[in-house]
């Protein structure tokens, strides 16, 4: 069958849902009977009525849709007390209900409702001279006759060998123009594609559906097929398969051993079977993303009235699986995202057709599994994102500064309205043309353990991509060991692994008055001791084995004890006694059935007062009393200065002899190139003493076109610190002086501190 | 079952209570709140918990919170190489295992009237003690197993276990 999955995905839903609504109709109308002035159910009956007319129209089944617009006609009719039940009606209304369900059948096995065995006329005619107000008891008594679907649904329809001869007379009386008029605009704007798919189907299905079997014993039927079932009773069940896992992995170590071969076969036997039920049981939780899909068209099609756009809506990749309560919570987003790239992304027509582009705009939704994730992607023809104004926002509301931003490539900028603060104000989606809420966004996605980055060109579109997990409850997961303990870290939040012994443990490892930093490819990492995290005692050893991990913009290395695997692992909630703990996800439980707890990385890098790098600047330039991490350095004979750590690449320590002359400048080789120096003391209008080291200290700073080496007496202390800027001590290279550690300290302006050295150099 | 009998059935299991020594103290808690009495389980510590919280173990694939009754009312630490017994209780929507010394019978209390806690008791049992009912040979303190798993409110003093 030639046959879209997105229409057979909406089709079998109807179906579903109409057969149910059916069972509901032949009740309500035999209690009609019983009751004929009930209001309650002819209303009841006219909504269902309604709804199958509803939807058989979007999905252009004419038939259906023609013999429900009479039934509804006459329900109305019967509903405002207009006409009187009579058994006349009744029966009519039974028969409708009757050749609708031969409909539906007919629908579900062939996937059109042109099958000409079911005839619709003659109950319309039916209806009709009821509506004419002529009982035409002939016509009553007749109609039964040529539509042979009196009580027995499961067996309504016969084949007629001239039904293809049959067919086009059926079609001609069943399709009024009128009605095609009144429902193809609006499928133009909903659902383009339906209006494709359609005709084609049209033409090959009468040929095909003669061959088929009518109702082969063995073909279920929508309803049949499927179940309802309480998604707690999945979790439980998900749960006893966990748990009948755990036990087999047990019986399993102990028949190794075992001398009885039966024994062993039967354990092999339970390995399989409990295997394949784990697979299965997930599989049960799984459903197509086609469900959030189905809402897009209509929300595409009401924003696209509402901002003056025409929009044609694409998507791809209607069946792509994910884990239901996955699926809930991408609802939200997904919806943001989609409007965003209405609201900002496709530009009106009248632009379109000035920029060189078609007036109407193409919003694509494509999912797809790769790589055991889902990746949906959300792609407008639109008018793109500028880097350059992002730049200009984010410097403005102090989510970056010119300095940052000189050393992000444009993708990290574009990124950049993802970052909280950076969208608060629609004045902010004017200028950028993007942006309201993409924070929110993000930290949705990212809570179901998910990503989310954007590819943009000016003029061209936008494509956002998500990233998500196919379940939430079963996720890759590094175990490490730390005393008698494992402790499970999701693999998402993995960067790499770094061992370090001897030599290297000494040089790139360094304490920072306590706090242990790692010099990792020219970048400070800040480490935490996982044993010290968990309220414990670090060892030293001779080793250290560094884990670093990423969370939101942060990144810091966590030294474990041990490196086990990785492995699946399933999360499990824990109790509320816990929920306070915010260094701890959850938890799971091991192949030997020992429970182990899940490491929440953002709030352990929270707990550890690790600050997010690229939020440094930002404290500085507002009141805001959140920590940040500084380098604490000492300049000019005693005078205390610092500077963001997220701005220091490394530090370094070059004997005087070293320093050499390029024009007026001085500079250091260093790592096959030439790092320029710039003495902070003079730069920020103190007396230089550097020079009366015995060594020259060094930060080295990259900036956007290569390093500069920033000459300070000596380091003094890493602080995490809350800091309020004064305007005290306000200066060319000093964005004003604040109190860290007791003592008055000037925050020093790397950038105006490296421009004016460029510029002097 | 008519509702006459049901509600008789409920009253009566209403008065029966799981009994269990904490020190010295003997507690009961109904039996419709308890799902199940079970011998020590392994058990996963949770660092930098509130010293109540001894761990997590795994019942039959679930994970529950082990809460110790004596830290939970500032009692002295179980004697070392005595082991405690898990009574698994429902509380608010979550399964949760209160640790014990030892378990009791399962004993009826028709007929004797619950009293109100008497006022010179310490604090922290008052917190966890609804009612008492003086038993023939003991008195037996009724407890309240939503407030006796509900360690939010003590801090955490311990500084954290490794």
């Amino acid at each position: 069958m030639a046959q879209n999955d997105e229409d057979a995905e909406i089709i079998a839903e109807f179906l579903v849902e109409s057969h149910e609504n059916l069972d509901q109709l032949d009740a309500d109308l035999v209690e009609l009977e019983r009751d004929p002035g009930s209001r309650d159910l002819l209303s009841s009956i006219f909504r269902t009525i309604h709804t199958i007319k509803g939807t058989s129209g979007f999905l252009a089944f004419n038939r259906l849709e023609q013999l429900t617009h009479v039934g509804e006609t006459l329900l109305s009719r019967l509903r405002d007390g207009v006409e009187q039940l009579t058994p006349e009606t009744t029966e009519a209304l039974l028969h409708l209900v009757d050749v609708t369900r031969a409909l539906l059948e007919a629908i579900e096995r062939t996937g059109v409702d042109t099958d000409p065995s079911v005839e619709v006329a003659p109950v319309v005619q039916v209806i009709e001279q009821l509506l004419a107000g002529d009982p035409g008891t002939t016509t009553a008594s007749e109609a039964p006759a040529p539509t042979p679907v009196t009580g027995d649904a499961s067996a309504p329809v016969t084949v007629s060998p001239d039904g293809c001869a049959a067919s086009p007379v059926a079609e001609e009386a069943a399709e009024p123009a009128a009605e095609e008029a009144m429902v193809e605009p609006e499928l133009n704007v909903v659902e383009p594609e339906l209006k494709v798919v359609e005709p084609e189907l049209k033409v090959v299905e009468p040929v095909e559906t003669p061959d088929e079997p009518w109702d082969g014993p063995d073909r279920r039927t929508a309803v049949e097929g499927s179940v309802r079932v309480d998604v707690d009773l999945l979790d439980t069940l998900v749960d006893l398969v966990g748990e009948l896992v755990l036990t087999r992995n047990q019986l399993l170590q102990r028949t190794l051993a075992a001398e009885d071969i039966e024994l062993v076969r039967a354990s092999q036997r339970l390995d399989l079977v409990a295997s394949e039920l784990q697979e299965t049981v997930m599989k049960t939780r799984m459903q197509p993303i086609g469900q959030v899909w189905s809402k897009m068209p209509r929300i595409v099609r009401d924003l696209a009235h509402l901002l003056g756009r025409e929009v044609e809506l694409v998507m791809e990749g209607h069946d792509t699986e994910l884990d239901r309560s996955l699926l809930e919570a991408l609802k939200g987003p997904l919806t943001h995202l989609v409007r965003n790239s209405m609201d900002h992304g496709i530009e009106l027509p009248a632009d379109r057709v000035a920029a060189g582009k078609p007036a109407k705009g193409t919003l694509q939704l494509r999912a797809f599994h790769e790589s055991g994730q889902v990746v949906v992607e959300i792609t407008d023809d639109g008018s793109g994102i500028d880097p350059e104004k992002i730049a200009t926002v984010a410097v403005l509301r102090g989510v970056a500064t010119r300095d940052q931003l000189a050393r992000m490539d444009t993708r990290e900028i574009l990124g950049l309205i993802f970052r909280p603060g950076f969208s608060t104000a629609t004045e902010v989606s004017n200028i950028s043309g993007r942006g309201v809420g993409m924070d929110v966004v993000r930290t949705n996605i990212e809570r179901i353990g998910g990503s989310v980055d954007l590819q943009s060109e000016v003029g061209r579109g936008t494509t956002v991509r998500v990233r998500i997990p196919l379940t939430l409850a079963i996720i890759p997961a590094l175990v490490v060991g730390e005393g008698t303990e494992r402790y499970a870290i999701p693999q998402a939040n993995l960067v790499e692994l770094v061992r370090l012994e001897g030599d290297d443990l000494r040089r790139q490892v360094e304490r920072l008055a306590g706090s242990p930093v790692l010099r990792l490819r020219g970048r400070l990492l800040p480490l935490v001791h996982l044993a010290e995290a968990l309220g414990g005692q670090v060892e030293e050893s001779e080793t250290l084995t560094v884990v670093v991990l990423q969370s939101d913009d942060t990144r810091f290395g966590l030294c474990v004890s041990e490196v086990h695997d990785t492995q699946e692992i399933v999360v499990k909630p824990i109790g509320r006694q816990l929920k306070s703990l915010g260094m701890y996800a959850g938890a799971t439980i091991m192949g030997d059935g020992r429970v182990s707890l899940i490491l929440d990385v953002a709030g352990m890098g929270a707990d550890a007062g690790i600050a997010s790098v690229q939020a440094t600047v930002v404290e500085t330039r507002s009141d805001d009393a959140d920590q940040v991490s500084f380098l604490v350095l000492e300049v000019a004979d005693g005078r205390r200065a610092a500077l963001p750590l997220g701005s220091v690449s490394r530090l370094e320590e070059f004997s005087l002899d070293r320093i050499e002359r390029s024009g007026s400048a001085e500079v250091v080789q260093y790592r096959d190139g030439i790092l320029p120096l710039i003495r902070l003391a003079a730069a920020i209008g103190l007396t230089d003493t550097s020079h009366l080291q015995d060594q020259l200290s060094v930060v080295v700073h990259e900036r956007g076109d290569g390093l500069v080496g920033i000459v300070i007496d000596r380091v003094l202390d890493v602080v995490d610190t809350s800091v309020v800027l004064t305007e005290v001590g306000r200066r060319s290279g000093v964005l004003g002086s604040a109190i860290v550690q007791d003592r008055v300290t000037d925050l020093v302006d790397l950038a105006a501190v490296v421009a004016k050295a460029g510029g002097a150099a | 079952m008519s509702a006459m009998t049901q509600q008789s059935t409920e009253q009566a299991l209403a008065q029966t209570y799981v009994t269990f020594w904490v020190d010295d103290l003997f507690f009961g808690l109904s039996v419709a709140g308890v799902q199940e009495v079970l011998r020590h389980q392994p058990m996963t510590p949770v660092p930098r918990a509130a010293a109540a919280v001894t761990g997590l173990i795994n019942l039959r694939g679930q994970i529950v919170t082990a809460v110790d009754l004596r830290m939970r009312l500032g009692l002295p630490p179980r004697p070392a190489g005595t082991l405690p017994m898990n009574v698994i209780v429902r509380s608010r929507g979550e399964v949760v295992s209160i640790l014990v010394d030892d378990i009791g019978d399962v004993i009826d209390t028709a007929g004797i009237e619950a009293e109100p806690v008497p006022s010179n008791m310490p604090i922290q049992l008052q917190e966890v003690v609804s009612g008492v009912r003086p038993l023939a040979d003991s008195i037996l303190l009724v407890l309240d197993a939503d407030r006796a798993v509900d360690v939010s409110t003590v801090p955490d003093t311990s500084g954290g276990k490794p």
